[in-house]
């Protein structure tokens, strides 16, 4: 967008309108003489401030600057022995690699043959999960059945990656409010951030925004089915749940963080998360205590194939959704603004 | 219906994540209460398992309603409980060493996400000891990866953040090496539960199949554990990592994680592979060089350092090189004085780390030795904290560092004189070494300096009474670690009682 297209543009549109009669022909031929940029009114791009000029150091200076931190530092340009030993490691590096790749294609040659009905890995485990994993588990998907019921436990530490990861990130980008502390060189607050985020990303988009319109609530509904139907179709709580958190990204691209912070902010993670998680911890801890005593199973299978089946694989698809939805719509949000 | 108490590492296992989760809800100070209460019960819980095990002997608990190879297992046996008490005691008495400093140093916004990162840990160290199967083992890895890059990073400058970043890019490589070698292994057995995976080995060593693509999945597993538990090459992460991130975090990362991983490698010895297939891999003799080397790198560049805690860093290379060389040893007395080690090594480095940050506090915060100058004077517990732990170090009787290396010379010289002679040697070697660089702090600290310092900021004497937790803390450590030296004898037992379990 040129600056005298923008000039232009702002100091007709007022007179224009008021005496002609908005018709899509009219607004056709405005748009076909070029003098009403149509971006007006409906994106707006916040212009990046104009930075104050900095005193440029000459580049000779900043060049001996560069030249003597990587003198200090990491020693680059060291006589003898470090220079060659640099050159070495590169080398040696380069070697270790291909001898490492060579290594394991070689190996993989030796290995069972792929799909052969004699390999190891064709013996009584996945037998049983085939032949009676319906029957054992409820669930006539056999990956669910797998991974919810005989092998939870593993499952139950993978959400719990999945958590700690999001711990971890928040660590490492959130931007705190309340953080004011003398001497502090990024006084950045959340509404600062807010505005900031704008500066080169589009805002009230309508291409976008009427897409979103159409496309957000499809695929929210279909992330949903997606974990529902877990136990009775491809699919699951770490499918769905990506899928869930790829609309609620799409949603805040669309319509910004203040659309989006009024039913998701970090108290809404919190507690969706802590929710989900110790669900499906105190949920597995009876099933495991329950199995381990040789106890009876309280919780019905229900009817294979029905939508209320499977035991508790379908309540345990939900909180895993719901953790994924979470974290992948976390980490798009602190990587962008550093907290949402 | 089985006794109680077998129960008793599932509900651990169930109480550290629901302490975890539940603490992003919660505000700093009760997540703190939370941790410490939740490392607190763990520990309790492991020592019943321990005391329950020593009378009916190790026991195999299954998560679910399906027996082994189809669901998962963890098991339990006397030195599964040893370590997860073990590991309890050491990572307790870190934080509340270092409790003052997370307050200080880490923002008061995210102490909650410190504590939950700690419950986690402790939950993937728990579930590392206990667990009886590969791919369980490796999700709790994961956990363990993840939340000690945190703990790296929470004290934000530019130092951590570099080292996390190291940390990370070694760590993922070992874990991938690591996630390599499972699904090898995987391909040639069909199982991932330990046990079985044990005797489809056996018979693939019996039928002499697949001989090649079974030595590649043991040594990418070993090297990938190896990689993670910074054995020499592999360390370079390891100074920074320790020496700038918050001191519980170091303390932690130092005596618990790297030893998580050696504890599932001695595992993975003796329950996936067999003794005797590892020993005719050969892959030990790689791990034997390198932890040489280690003895004597590590102790050469702490040698070099200015910095204490950096310097107390690099003496863990050295000490993780004594523990691959007792496992590359390739006996069981080898392996009895690895996990040995492994608790000296643990009670001795985490009392370093602590007390090195009571010296550092009266020094007006500089790490460098000239400033340490008297340290001990001012901060006498601390100093004492010390002066124990660098005599542990060196191996100075009473104290545990001496019994493992009682025990590392004890089982060299049952070997042949090839894998004697450089043993002994480099033993010898690393000891003095050892004792350069530790008596040199030692006697730096206690050198008075009379009014040098007098009325300068940074530098005024502290007294117990200011500091009642902290001293506590280093008085329970030196007890720790007086225990291990003088009551040595009942330890081993229990670990020689612990690796007959295994099998």
């Amino acid at each position: 967008m040129s600056k005298t297209m923008h000039d232009a543009g702002c100091a007709d549109t007022p007179d224009d309108e008021m005496k002609q009669e908005v018709t899509e022909s009219s607004r056709f031929k405005t748009w076909l003489a070029g003098t009403k940029d149509p971006y007006i009114g409906h994106v707006e791009i916040k212009r990046p401030e104009e930075e104050p000029v900095k005193e440029e150091i000459p580049i000779d200076e900043r060049l001996k600057e560069k030249v003597q931190i990587r003198e200090d530092v990491y020693a680059y340009s060291g006589e003898g022995f470090l220079s060659k030993y640099r050159i070495l490691y590169r080398i040696a590096a380069v070697v270790f690699c291909l001898l490492l790749v060579a290594t394991l294609l070689l190996t993989v040659s030796y290995m069972p043959k792929t799909g052969s009905a004699t390999n190891p890995v064709n013996n009584e485990v996945p037998e049983k999960y085939i032949e009676e994993g319906l029957q054992d588990t409820g669930a006539t998907n056999i990956v669910a059945g797998m991974i919810l019921d005989y092998r939870a436990f593993d499952t139950l530490g993978e959400s719990h990656v999945l958590f700690v990861a999001t711990i971890t990130v928040i660590i490492l980008m959130r931007i705190d409010k309340k953080k004011k502390m003398a001497g502090d060189t990024d006084p950045e607050t959340k509404e600062q951030a807010e505005i900031n985020d704008r500066i080169y990303e589009p805002k009230n988009d309508a291409i976008l925004q009427f897409a979103a319109r159409f496309l957000v609530p499809l695929i929210m509904i279909f992330g949903i089915y997606v974990v529902l139907n877990g136990h009775l179709s491809p699919g699951g709580g770490f499918s769905g749940g990506a899928i869930i958190g790829a609309g609620l990204i799409l949603y805040l691209n669309a319509f910004g963080f203040e659309k989006t912070e009024r039913f998701f902010t970090e108290k809404t993670f919190k507690r969706i998360s802590f929710v989900s998680l110790a669900f499906y911890a105190l949920a597995k801890c009876y099933s495991f205590f329950m199995g381990a005593n040789h106890l009876d199973n309280h919780i019905p299978k229900g009817i294979p194939g029905h939508i209320l089946s499977g035991g508790l694989i379908l309540p345990l698809n939900i909180a895993v959704g719901c953790v994924v939805a979470c974290t992948m719509y976390a980490f798009y949000a602190l990587f962008r603004k550093g907290g949402f | 219906m089985r006794d109680f108490v077998q129960n008793l590492p599932l509900f651990s296992i169930i109480l550290c994540l629901l302490s975890g989760s539940g603490s992003s809800m919660l505000k700093g100070r009760t997540a703190k209460w939370v941790n410490t209460v939740g490392i607190s019960l763990v520990g309790v819980m492991s020592m019943i398992v321990m005391l329950y095990c020593t009378e009916h002997g190790s026991f195999v608990y299954m998560m679910g309603h399906f027996p082994a190879p189809w669901g998962n297992e963890i098991r339990a046996g006397v030195l599964e409980g040893f370590m997860a008490m073990f590991f309890c005691i050491i990572m307790l008495l870190s934080m509340l060493g270092g409790r003052k400093k997370i307050d200080d140093e880490v923002e008061s916004t995210k102490h909650n996400l410190y504590y939950i990162l700690v419950d986690l840990l402790l939950c993937s160290l728990i579930a590392l000891v206990y667990t009886n199967d590969f791919f369980t083992a490796y999700v709790f890895v994961e956990i363990n990866t993840i939340a000690a890059c945190g703990l790296i990073m929470i004290r934000q400058n530019g130092r951590t953040i570099e080292a996390a970043v190291r940390y990370l890019i070694m760590s993922q490589v070992g874990s991938g090496l690591f996630l390599v070698g499972i699904c090898m292994l995987y391909d040639l057995t069909g199982h991932l539960l330990m046990s079985n995976i044990r005797e489809a080995i056996a018979q693939i060593v019996a039928n002499g199949t697949y001989s090649e693509p079974m030595l590649v999945s043991i040594a990418l597993i070993t090297v990938g554990l190896a990689i993670k538990s910074a054995l020499f090459p592999f360390h370079s992460w390891l100074p920074d990592a320790y020496g700038y991130s918050n001191v519980s975090s170091a303390a932690i990362l130092s005596s618990l994680v790297s030893k998580g991983y050696i504890f599932l490698l001695i595992k993975i010895m003796y329950r996936v592979v067999g003794f005797d297939v590892i020993i005719n891999s050969k892959v030990l003799h790689v791990l034997f060089i390198f932890g040489l080397i280690a003895m004597v790198s590590g102790s050469v560049s702490a040698i070099h350092e200015n910095d204490i805690r950096r310097m107390i860093a690099f003496s863990s290379v050295a000490q993780i090189g004594y523990i691959y060389m007792g496992l590359g040893m390739g006996t069981m007395a080898g392996v009895v004085a690895s996990i040995f080690h492994i608790l000296a090594h643990a009670a001795t480095k985490s009392m370093l780390f602590i007390s090195a940050i009571g010296l550092t506090d009266v020094s007006g915060g500089s790490r460098h030795f000239k400033d340490l100058t008297g340290a001990a004077y001012r901060n006498r517990i601390a100093g004492l904290g010390f002066a124990v732990g660098s005599l542990s170090m060196v191996g100075i009787p009473l104290f545990s560092g001496f019994v493992s290396k009682l025990l590392f010379m004890e089982s060299a010289v049952e070997l042949h004189w090839y894998k004697m002679l450089p043993a002994l040697v480099v033993l010898g070697i690393s000891t003095i070494l050892n004792a350069v660089y530790f008596m040199k702090t030692v006697i730096r600290i206690y050198t008075p300096v009379g009014s040098l310092y007098d009325g300068k900021e940074g530098y005024e004497v502290r007294a117990w009474s200011r500091q009642k937790l902290y001293t506590v803390t280093i008085i329970l450590f030196i007890i720790v670690n007086s225990v291990l030296g003088l009551c040595s004898g009942p330890i081993i037992d229990l670990i020689q009682d612990g690796l007959g379990m295994f099998t």
